[in-house]
């Protein structure tokens, strides 16, 4: 058993879990409290990306990038709440998944349109860019540890947030019942655009803490919008704490089924077979979990009461 | 006999169909054809999908992945070198609905914004596992040299042939799903998407009915990919990506949800706009999109609502 | 006696800390007019749910014909014929009258898995459909799209939907809601004509109705049934007097 290639994959897993939180906490409450799906969470992240990368290049400094991309993205998700999404709470979800799918459509073109077809990469400041010893002869690059960490802080202060504060509250209050929150004289349209807003700004983080891994480039955000989707729905939709167990679980799944489910599966398979099948399989790992925890709890693990 | 707008436009639209190949002969414009027939097979898809979405209520927002899985059933045969249509078409009907049974029978457990959710993921899934299979061509897809061989009694080599094939196969989707909505069973349908609960109270079981209703809107779909697959002879994993089944929506939606013949004007409608907009610039996506949050916002009732209003009638046919 | 229709015993629901259901028995016989009365928020809707099959209950057993239906599901339920009509009118507004009475017809008629004849055409289901209209006096208003009716018309609607499933027990609730006095008198009449072949759990506020009709009365109060007898008896009963004139309770309905 080689231990340093499962201690690797089971931290590239908790990093992938982390992305997966921070897309999925601003998309789960945005549902939860304004029963709004943002099918267009995506093309925030890959704004985030855009911006930071950006920046980045024109000033040499990619600190600089994260720093002034996350205030654009909030900007952008303030944006789009208040010219498009906050006309559609009152519809149904069919018009959401039209309205926001014609978004991405908008985002992508637009995106395309400023910076060209090809992407842009980010080069790492050196500091970021080496390789960390975590003892036992095990090095680890630099960067994705930060990830993590960077991901755990901001699920702690999210946690904070929502289980500490005042305008925590009145989100886990929306979340079960979002009609008493407007009975209680809150101002509801300003707690939406804050909520949307904030929302992109997680997603916005998330993308541009990927971008120097994969490069900013054009529906970076798409593919893994769905995924996001599915930690919510395994989750319930609502809950951040559902999120954050879920994204981490899906992470290690998706990352562990990749590094290893082709050597599993050739102690029982031909070698040829389980080299055609193990790539399909792994990638419908977690659909499959979905499924599976669907079949058994349709409402997700951690759905909050009231739903 | 009166004749209303709807109808005169239904047929108005079927005839336009049936006499584009002549009018392209003479004109000498075979690239309408190309457009015509793509239209048609998504058209056929769309048809499929309002049985689902439009009367049954069922947002289903993967429904692409009935086209692929239709196309794949023609592709990987071909790859084999079984070409005859008398198996690749039921195949392609018969996985469809086989995978929308599977799915479905998940899928419709969940109510709501999870069942639209829940659809995605599952043709993101497919969509995925048709990537990694390499002897497929994975990512690249599969190219097939040769149509679909239905033993001499037609040549789909011929371009006209396989349009009208393609035409008669529009036609019957129309006047099954007609015939379905009109039937008890369609009746049931639509209760279940008026009033869920209510239908229960009354003692029907809409789980399994809506299930019904969602495999044959899938094998329905499975015909449009084997279709589609003949016609473009390159099949790949792009066909059931999501953005497809969001495009089938707006196509649905955009003809008028819950209307008969809406889907094929959605349908037409779509890749006109679309080509159109192509023309005027590569970045065409740049105006659809906002013109689709225009829709949504101001536009509900789909090109079907300007046709006047439905009848009691009306609606069924 | 026979064996009631309809029996319920140790009935138990609970939300978090607040009662529903507290250890409820009840009975109902064929030909029986079980009336449910109670203040606002003691539980009766709650309990007609957990009969009708669309709440589970934590605990107790509901029979149907001596038949232990606790566990099935509220399709399931009507099949073996338990019909119930809504407190908030639950009637399928697009279709037209006729067709949400047919409907309901269909549902009892054989299975729905036919997909080529047109149902709109089949005169049997029709034909019962419009009796069912008729019992209720809606026959005049068949074609209407359902959603456009008064409010009085959409709870005639109601009960003739629960009829026209072909029932042995009715769960009717507060079919009187929101009715003026006339069409509260003729709704009086159409349940008193049906409650000789049907047996029926009444859930209402209008008391005139209520002491009409009733052959039996239970009052629950908090979940707790705290008297159960004939009209006279509950008339007269003190628990009762200050159950409605004293405290009402934590609201649950």
């Amino acid at each position: 058993m080689d231990w340093t290639l499962l201690v690797i994959q089971t931290l590239n897993g908790l990093q992938l879990g982390v992305l997966l939180f921070l897309l999925a906490a601003g998309l789960t409450l945005v549902f939860g409290i304004m029963d709004f799906i943002n099918l267009a969470h995506g093309s925030l992240y890959m704004v985030g990306a855009f911006f930071c990368a950006t920046i980045a290049s024109l000033t040499g400094s990619f600190l600089l990038g994260v720093l002034a991309a996350l205030p654009l993205t909030f900007a952008v998700g303030l944006a789009v709440e208040l010219v498009v999404v906050r006309r559609l709470y009152a519809r149904d979800h069919l018009d959401h998944v039209l309205a926001t799918f014609g978004l991405i459509l908008f985002f992508d073109a637009a995106t395309q349109l400023i910076w060209g077809p090809e992407g842009i990469a980010i080069a790492l400041p050196d500091f970021l860019d080496g390789r960390v010893s975590l003892g036992l002869g095990i090095e680890f690059p630099t960067y994705r540890l930060v990830i993590i960490l960077v991901g755990l802080a901001v699920a702690a202060g999210l946690a904070y947030v929502v289980g500490a504060t005042r305008i925590g509250m009145l989100i886990r209050a929306g979340a079960s019942n979002r009609r008493m929150l407007g009975a209680l004289g809150v101002d509801v349209n300003r707690l939406f655009t804050v909520v949307f807003a904030a929302g992109a700004t997680l997603a916005g983080l998330a993308g541009l803490m990927m971008a120097p891994i994969t490069g900013a480039y054009v529906g970076m955000g798409n593919n893994i919008l769905i995924v996001a989707l599915v930690v919510i729905i395994i989750g319930g939709i609502g809950s951040v704490r559902g999120a954050f167990i879920a994204a981490l679980v899906i992470g290690m799944i998706d990352t562990m089924g990749r590094a290893f489910l082709d050597s599993a599966m050739k102690l029982v398979l031909s070698q040829q077979n389980a080299e055609t099948a193990a790539p399909a399989l792994s990638a419908m790992l977690i659909y499959i979990l979905m499924a599976g925890i669907l079949a058994v709890r349709p409402q997700g693990l951690f759905a909050p009461k009231g739903r | 006999m009166a004749v209303s707008l709807r109808s005169g436009v239904t047929l108005g639209v079927l005839a336009g169909f049936a006499a584009l190949p002549i009018l392209t002969e003479l004109f000498d414009q075979p690239y309408y054809l190309d457009i015509a027939m793509r239209m048609m097979c998504l058209a056929i898809a769309a048809v499929s999908l309002n049985l689902a979405l439009g009367f049954g209520g069922m947002v289903s927002f993967g429904h692409a992945v009935f086209i692929g899985i239709g196309a794949y059933a023609v592709g990987i045969p071909a790859y084999y070198g079984e070409y005859s249509g008398f198996i690749q078409i039921p195949l392609a009907m018969g996985a469809a609905g086989l995978f929308a049974l599977v799915t479905g029978a998940i899928c419709l457990r969940t109510r709501g914004v999870y069942f639209i959710m829940i659809t995605l993921a599952f043709a993101q899934m497919a969509f995925f596992a048709l990537v990694s299979i390499e002897e497929y061509g994975g990512d690249d897809g599969l190219v097939i040299d040769t149509r679909s061989e239905f033993g001499g009694l037609i040549d789909l080599e011929q371009t006209a042939t396989l349009y009208y094939l393609i035409l008669a196969a529009l036609i019957v989707s129309l006047y099954l799903v007609r015939r379905i909505v009109a039937s008890r069973f369609g009746r049931v349908i639509r209760g279940a998407k008026s009033n869920d609960e209510r239908a229960q109270a009354i003692g029907l079981d809409s789980y399994r009915y809506r299930l019904a209703c969602y495999v044959i809107s899938g094998a329905l779909c499975g015909l449009a990919g084997a279709l589609l697959g003949n016609f473009t002879g390159f099949i790949s994993p792009d066909m059931m990506d999501w953005t497809r089944s969001g495009e089938l929506i707006f196509m649905v939606v955009l003809g008028g949800a819950g209307s008969l013949f809406g889907p094929v004007l959605g349908a037409a409608a779509f890749l006109i706009l679309e080509e159109f907009l192509s023309s005027l610039t590569i970045h065409w996506q740049f105006i659809f999109g906002p013109l689709l949050i225009l829709m949504v916002l101001y536009g509900r009732g789909g090109i079907d609502g300007l046709l006047g209003d439905r009848t009691g009638g009306d609606r069924h046919g | 006696m026979a064996e009631p229709l309809i029996a319920v015993r140790g009935l138990c629901k609970s939300y978090g800390g607040i009662i529903a259901t507290d250890n409820l028995d009840l009975a109902v016989s064929r030909g029986e007019i079980h009336a449910i009365i109670g203040p606002n928020g003691a539980g009766k809707t709650t309990l007609i749910n957990q009969i009708s099959g669309s709440l589970r209950p934590d605990a107790g057993v509901i029979r149907l014909e001596g038949r232990d239906i606790t566990a099935l599901p509220p399709h399931a339920r009507c099949r073996l014929g338990l019909a119930r009509s809504f407190q908030i009118t639950s009637i399928f507004t697009d279709f037209p009258v006729i067709e949400n009475v047919a409907l309901c017809v269909q549902a009892r008629t054989g299975h729905s898995y036919r997909f080529w004849r047109p149902v709109g055409d089949d005169a049997g289901l029709n034909a019962r459909a419009l009796a069912s209209l008729e019992r209720v006096g809606l026959a005049g208003r068949r074609d209407h799209i359902a959603g456009h009716m008064s409010h009085g018309e959409h709870r005639q609607l109601e009960i003739a939907m629960a009829l026209a499933t072909d029932p042995k027990a009715l769960l009717l609730d507060e079919p009187m809601a929101g009715m003026g006095p006339e069409e509260s008198a003729r709704m009086v009449e159409i349940i008193a004509g049906l409650g000789a072949d049907h047996a029926i759990l009444l859930i209402e506020h209008d008391m005139d109705a209520v002491f009409a009709l009733a052959d039996r009365i239970t009052v629950l109060v908090s979940g707790r049934a705290i008297a159960s007898g004939p009209p006279d008896e509950i008339r007269a009963n003190d628990a009762v007097q200050r159950a409605y004139l004293g405290d009402a309770g934590p609201d649950l309905d």
